[in-house]
């Protein structure tokens, strides 16, 4: 078998990976206060109705 | 077209990852334009006088200000080119290359379609509707056509930036006033004399990125003459909330004032014609121009802030 060898993935500098992490932290941080946001307002738009049901 | 796409990418090499940094993003949302826009939707949202919850007030305002900074960053992704070729703008995240522009296209356009939905899921579509046509009319009626095609662009575009307080008020009563048509006025025949200002200095730039800006393509006189015409028709619109009977006296002096003081520098700008004091009397029209619209909404905020707050300050004894 005439095997072709992958090409060479060159490797990320330590500047890149820093930038990544630092991308990293700062979407997760985003994601995190858009859960805590979505869930709130879901809260404030619900209001009193919230207890207006059959127990 | 593919082949030469291709050739420009073997001759230089994409990094592997993005080169951006979290702030760079940032950057991308044009942030001091955020500011303008949360600020005047602010005073929007106080004018229709009907009660909101905070929470929703307040997530209305942040997706008004998402819905800016994502046309922000489609305007910088369409322009970046000649961004790169401007003194004032080659320092932007995409053609200083921290982001790659594909990075910022699916950036700009996820944050347009998520703002409108938000807005629409917590207020009401018209108010969605309203800030999908001012995301539209900023980067494709402003940044693709008129910015490069006409010398009255950032007259009509100007139009982009006065929409905030309409929405913020859209976002409360589903519909708008005549109040908040004044507070869109303002901003709109603000817009030219700003711009100008800014524009009589980096004329060289606008030339040579082939942007027709009104110094480019008209001269410094007659830019001149326009700053000082707008400046004159700024002073009554300013005024206008108070005449048409929505604020107080108060208002109405300082709106005086300060229409006043912008006469003035347009007026010293328009004598000032060549050399370092030329420059200074538009750099200085174009930072008080900044002041006068924080002013103007600052004491719209508080006419309609204090009333509220008088009651509650009796009935705690506090006056």
């Amino acid at each position: 078998m005439n095997e072709q060898p992958y090409p060479e993935v060159p490797k990320l500098t330590p500047e890149d990976l820093a930038k990544q992490k630092a991308r990293s932290k700062a979407l997760g941080l985003v994601l995190g206060a858009l859960v805590i946001l979505f869930f709130i307002v879901t809260i404030a738009k619900l209001g009193g109705n919230v207890w207006n049901r059959e127990l | 077209m593919s082949l030469v796409t291709d050739r420009l990418y073997e001759e230089a090499p994409r990094p592997l990852v993005s080169q951006g940094t979290a702030r760079d993003y940032y950057e991308l949302l044009k942030p001091r334009v955020m500011q303008l826009v949360i600020f005047t939707a602010l005073v929007g949202m106080l004018t229709a006088h009907e009660p909101i919850n905070p929470i929703i007030g307040f997530a209305s305002i942040l997706a008004i200000a998402i819905g800016a900074g994502a046309s922000g960053c489609l305007n910088m992704w369409y322009d970046a080119t000649i961004d790169g070729l401007m003194e004032r703008t080659a320092k932007r995240p995409i053609p200083s290359g921290a982001i790659a522009p594909g990075e910022a296209l699916a950036f700009g356009m996820t944050l347009s379609i998520g703002s409108v939905l938000f807005l629409g899921l917590i207020t009401n579509w018209y108010a969605a509707g309203f800030l999908a046509f001012t995301i539209f009319f900023y980067v494709v009626v402003y940044t693709m056509w008129l910015k490069h095609w006409t010398v009255q662009n950032i007259v009509i575009g100007g139009a982009a930036g006065a929409f905030p307080p309409m929405i913020g008020y859209m976002a409360v009563t589903g519909s708008v006033n005549l109040e908040t048509f004044l507070q869109f006025l303002i901003i709109f025949i603000w817009t030219p004399p700003h711009f100008w200002a800014l524009a009589l200095v980096k004329s060289k730039d606008y030339a040579r990125a082939g942007v027709p800006m009104l110094p480019v393509i008209a001269g410094g006189i007659e830019t001149r003459r326009q700053i000082l015409i707008y400046s004159i028709l700024l002073a009554p619109v300013g005024m206008a909330p108070a005449l048409f009977g929505y604020t107080s006296l108060v208002y109405l002096a300082i709106s005086a004032l300060s229409g006043g003081i912008m006469i003035w520098l347009a007026y010293d700008l328009y004598r000032k014609r060549d050399g370092d004091t030329a420059r200074k009397a538009s750099y200085r029209l174009f930072g008080t121009s900044i002041l006068y619209l924080f002013v103007l909404f600052a004491a719209l905020l508080l006419e309609e802030i204090v009333p509220m707050m008088i009651p509650m300050l009796i009935g705690r004894n506090l006056i």
